[in-house]
C-alpha cells in the first residue's frame, strides 16, 4: 500500500497544526459556531447527539495492520473502545472530545493517517472496489490512480468550499463494486482497443434526497487527463450549482436541469483550456505511485490444498463460512476472506478496540499485514493462502467475527441513525437488530440467498437504501418515526434505484414486514432466481400486495399516509 | 488602523469602495423553508434605479461595483472611462456576476489597476474559480483583491487561486489573519501560485 513520504507527513503535520490553533480560536471564542463548522467538518468532525462524531479516513478502503491498531487505540484511549465503519469506507467515533481531537489527529498522522475532507462540502475520501488488486474479474488495479487524486483533492485550493459533497470512486472491474453510478464522479477505468489504460467517466449520480443514477460524460478519457477533465467538471459545478438550496446543491440537479449534453458541452469546452496542462499525470507519477500497490510476493502454489478441502468436507461450520466469506482471487492458492461485522443483534460496521487488535493480527499472520474496510461496512483480508484458511476461521470465529451471512439478508448495510447522528429521522440500528433476530436461522438465511437490505435513518441515504434489493427508509412524521421500504433497488452495472412499496411503518412492523416480502420471492422465485432477480421478473406489485394484505388482516393499523 | 493585507503585509488601503444605496426594504428569499444565503450565478446584483443613484465620487483611486461600471461607463463624455485611463478606477466582482462582462467591457485587462471579488459569505468558494480563471484564462497581472467576508482560514485557499491582496473583515484582526498564509509549505497540486504539481516539483 501507499507509505508517505517527506511531503506527506509534512502535510499531515501541518494540517493538524492548523486544526489545533482552530480549535484553540473556537474554544476562545474567536471563531463563532459558523465560522468553525466548515473547518471542523473538513476535519471529519460533527456535532451530534450526545457528543461530536469523527470521521477517520480510510483512502479507498485501504488500511495496514499498524494503523488498525492504532485505530483499536485511539477508539479505547479517547473514545468508548469501539469504532463504526461505514458505508464510504472510513472508520467513525462516536463519542470522542471536542478538546481531544487535535490530539486525536496528531496520534493518526504518526501512522500516516488523516480525517482530512472526511465531511463538508469538498471533495471526500476517494473510494474503490474492496476487491482491487486481488479480484479476478479485475481489468485493471486502479489504486495508484485513486492515490494520485487523493493527493490532488487535499485541500485543492479552487474547490475547498464548493455548493455541497462531492464524491468520486474509482473501479477497474468488470462488475461493478464501487457504486460508480452513485457518486458525484465516477471513474471507471479499462484497457482501450490501443491497450491503453483509459476510463469511462460517469457524472451526477449520488443517493440522498434525490436519488439519481449518474450519465456517461464521456466513453474514452486517456488516464493522463484524469485530474484535469474532472477540474473541468468540477469547476463548471463550482461556479453554476445551487448555492440557493441546499437540497438542490449537489452536482447531480445541475446535470439534469443542464441536460447532459449542454453540462457536457460546458465541461469539454471549461477542459480545452486546462487539458494537457501542469496537473495533466506522467508516466513517471503514476510509475512512483504505482509501485506501492505492486503484486504482493505471492507463493507459487497449487489451486487446490488437501488439508482445506478435508476440512471442507469434515466440517459444515467451516464450509458455510467459506460459501459466504471467503472470495475468488486472481493467484492461485489464495483467497480473500471478508470478517463479518454483522453478527446477529449487533450494531452492523462496528467492531471494538479488542476486535480490531485480532482483525490485525489476523492480517500480520495470514495476508500480508493489510486488510480492506468495504462499503458494506466489512472488513476484508485480501491474501490469505488455501491452508491458512481454516486457522484464521478459528480466530476470527473466537472474536466474533465469522458470522457467514456476507451477501445474506442479515449482511446489513445500516447508518448510525437516530441513536448517534443528528441528521437522523428515525433509527436504524435497532431495526437492523430486529431483522437480525428475526432471520436468526441461518439455514434458512441460506436458503434465501443472496440479497441486500439496506437501512438510512434518514434522506441523507448513508445507508444507501435506494440500492439496497430491500431499502429501508427511516422518516419523521408529526415527530414519530416510521420507515418507508422500497424495493427492486441495486448495486453493479445494471443498478437501479427502489421503488416505495406504499404507506410506511412503524418499527415494531418491520421485522413483519420483511418476512412477508420474503415470503412472496420464496413463493415466486424460480430456479436459481436472487431476491433482485424475481423482484424485477415480476414486479413490486405482488410483494405489495402480500404485505399490505397481511397487514390488514392483523390490523397493525398500516395506512400511515 | 488598515485590515488591508497586501503582498504578505499589512498595508493602508488607498482605494475607496462605492457602493449603490439599500432602497427600500430588503427581501428575503426563502427555499425550502431556509433563508436564501447565496446568489445564483447571473443573477442581478442592483436594481437599475440603485445603480442610477449610486454617488461617484468625483475624485481620487474608486473601486466601482461591476453592474455600476457597466451601465454608467459612457456618462458625462466617458467619465468613467477616464479615471480608468489614468489607473484611478478599479472594479469590484461578486461572486456570482460573470466575469465575460467584464473582460468585454474593458478590452484589455490589464487596463484595470485592480480587481475585487466580492464574497458576502465566506463558504462561497465561486471566488477560488473566479480568481483561477483571472489569472490563468484572462491573463490578469495587476492586484486581485478578495473583499466581504474574508478570514483568515480561507488566505490559504485565496493565494492559491492567486489573490495577492485580501481585506479581512472589519471585526477580525488582520495582523492575526497573516499566519493564514502559512498554513501549508509545499501542495501537492499545481495551481496559480505554485503552477506545478509536487511530482514536478520537488524529488519525491
Amino acid at each position: 500500500m501507499y507509505k508517505y513520504d517527506a511531503l506527506d507527513h509534512q502535510i499531515v503535520n501541518e494540517r493538524v497544526a492548523q486544526f489545533r490553533d482552530q480549535t484553540r480560536r473556537y474554544l476562545a471564542g474567536e471563531l463563532n459556531d459558523d465560522e468553525f463548522r466548515p473547518l471542523r467538518l473538513q476535519n471529519g468532525l460533527y456535532i451530534q447527539r450526545h457528543a461530536p462524531m469523527l470521521r477517520i479516513a480510510i483512502p479507498y478502503g485501504t488500511l495496514s495492520s499498524k494503523q488498525l491498531r492504532k485505530l483499536a487505540d485511539i477508539a479505547q484511549s479517547f473514545d468508548k473502545g469501539y469504532g463504526h465503519f461505514s458505508t464510504r469506507q472510513n472508520l467513525q467515533l462516536n463519542w470522542p472530545k471536542l478538546e481531544d481531537v487535535p490530539d486525536i489527529l496528531a496520534e493518526l498522522a504518526t501512522v500516516e493517517m488523516h480525517a482530512i475532507q472526511t465531511s463538508g462540502n469538498c471533495i471526500r475520501n476517494i473510494t474503490t472496489d474492496q476487491f482491487a488488486g486481488v479480484a479476478p474479474d479485475e481489468i485493471l488495479d486502479p489504486r495508484a490512480m485513486a492515490e494520485i487524486m487523493r493527493q490532488w483533492s487535499t485541500f485543492h485550493p479552487e474547490f475547498a468550499l464548493l455548493p455541497r459533497k462531492f464524491k468520486i470512486a474509482v473501479s477497474g472491474t468488470q462488475q461493478d463494486r464501487a457504486l460508480v453510478q452513485a457518486h458525484d464522479i465516477g471513474l471507471q477505468f479499462y484497457f482501450d482497443d490501443a491497450g491503453q489504460m483509459a476510463i469511462q467517466v460517469w457524472v451526477g449520480g449520488g443517493l440522498g434526497r434525490t436519488p439519481i443514477l449518474g450519465t456517461v460524460i464521456r466513453e474514452h478519457l486517456p488516464w493522463q487527463h484524469a485530474l484535469t477533465y474532472c477540474e473541468a467538471i468540477i469547476r463548471v459545478y463550482n461556479l453554476h450549482g445551487r448555492r440557493d438550496n441546499a437540497f438542490k446543491a449537489r452536482i447531480k440537479i445541475l446535470v439534469k436541469a443542464l441536460g447532459i449534453d449542454e453540462f457536457r458541452r460546458q465541461v469539454e469546452e471549461e477542459w480545452q483550456h486546462i487539458k494537457d496542462g501542469p496537473n495533466t499525470i506522467d508516466e513517471q507519477e503514476l510509475k512512483r505511485v504505482g509501485q506501492y500497490f505492486d503484486v504482493m510476493p505471492y507463493q507459487q502454489l497449487p489451486a487446490h490444498d488437501a488439508s482445506f478441502d478435508a476440512a471442507i468436507s469434515s466440517n459444515p461450520a467451516f464450509a458455510a463460512w467459506v460459501k459466504r466469506c471467503v472470495h475468488a482471487h486472481k493467484q492461485p492458492g489464495y483467497r480473500a476472506v471478508t470478517l463479518s461485522l454483522k453478527p446477529h443483534g449487533k450494531a452492523p460496521g462496528d467492531a471494538t478496540s479488542e476486535q480490531m487488535r485480532v482483525v490485525a493480527d489476523l492480517a500480520d499472520a495470514y495476508s500480508f499485514a493489510e486488510l480492506r474496510v468495504s462499503h458494506e461496512q466489512n472488513l476484508i483480508l485480501t491474501d490469505v493462502k488455501l491452508s491458512d484458511l481454516l486457522p484464521l476461521w478459528e480466530k476470527a470465529r473466537a472474536a466474533g467475527l465469522a458470522t457467514p451471512n456476507i451477501g445474506l439478508l442479515t449482511d446489513i448495510i445500516c447508518c448510525p441513525g437516530g441513536d448517534f447522528c443528528s441528521l437522523a429521522n428515525a433509527k436504524s440500528i435497532p431495526i437492523a437488530e430486529a431483522i437480525q433476530r428475526q432471520f436468526d436461522n441461518l439455514d434458512y438465511l441460506h436458503d434465501i440467498g443472496d440479497i441486500e437490505l439496506n437501512i438510512s435513518g434518514c434522506m441523507n441515504a448513508c445507508g444507501h437504501h435506494h440500492v439496497g434489493h430491500i431499502g429501508i427508509l427511516g422518516v419523521d412524521k408529526d415527530g414519530s418515526e416510521w420507515y418507508q421500504v422500497t424495493i427492486g433497488g441495486k448495486q453493479g452495472n445494471d443498478a437501479s434505484i427502489g421503488t416505495v412499496i406504499g404507506p410506511s411503518f412503524s418499527a415494531e412492523e418491520m421485522p413483519g414486514v420483511v418476512q412477508r416480502l420474503i415470503e412472496v420471492y420464496l413463493r415466486e422465485r424460480q430456479d436459481e432466481e436472487r431476491f433482485i432477480d424475481t423482484v424485477r421478473r415480476i414486479g413490486v406489485d405482488p410483494f405489495k400486495q402480500h404485505v399490505y394484505a397481511k397487514s390488514a388482516e392483523q390490523d397493525t393499523g398500516v395506512a400511515h399516509v | 488602523m488598515s485590515n488591508l493585507i497586501r503582498n504578505n503585509a499589512i498595508v493602508a488601503d488607498e482605494w475607496t469602495r462605492v457602493s449603490p444605496p439599500t432602497l427600500g426594504e430588503e427581501q428575503v428569499r426563502k427555499q425550502a423553508g431556509k433563508v436564501v444565503l447565496f446568489k445564483l450565478t447571473g443573477e442581478e446584483s442592483y436594481s437599475a434605479e440603485q445603480i442610477a443613484q449610486t454617488d461617484i465620487p468625483a475624485q481620487g483611486k474608486i473601486l466601482l461595483p461591476l453592474a455600476v461600471w457597466l451601465a454608467r461607463r459612457h456618462e458625462a463624455n466617458n467619465a468613467l472611462e477616464q479615471r480608468l485611463e489614468k489607473g484611478e478606477l478599479g472594479i469590484i466582482v461578486a461572486t456570482h456576476e460573470s466575469l465575460e462582462k467584464l473582460v468585454e467591457s474593458v478590452g484589455d485587462i490589464n487596463r484595470l489597476p485592480i480587481i475585487a471579488i466580492f464574497v458576502e459569505r465566506f463558504a462561497d468558494g465561486r471566488i477560488f474559480s473566479l480568481g483561477n480563471l483571472l489569472r490563468t484564462r484572462y491573463g490578469y497581472r495587476n492586484e486581485l483583491r478578495a473583499i466581504g467576508d474574508v478570514l483568515r482560514d480561507q488566505l490559504f485557499f485565496l493565494k492559491r487561486c492567486g489573490f495577492d491582496s485580501y481585506l479581512i473583515r472589519a471585526d477580525r484582526s488582520a495582523q492575526e489573519a497573516l499566519s493564514g498564509l502559512q498554513d501549508f509549505q509545499q501542495p501537492y497540486q499545481a495551481a496559480v501560485d505554485i503552477p506545478q504539481p509536487a511530482w514536478r516539483r520537488i524529488p519525491r
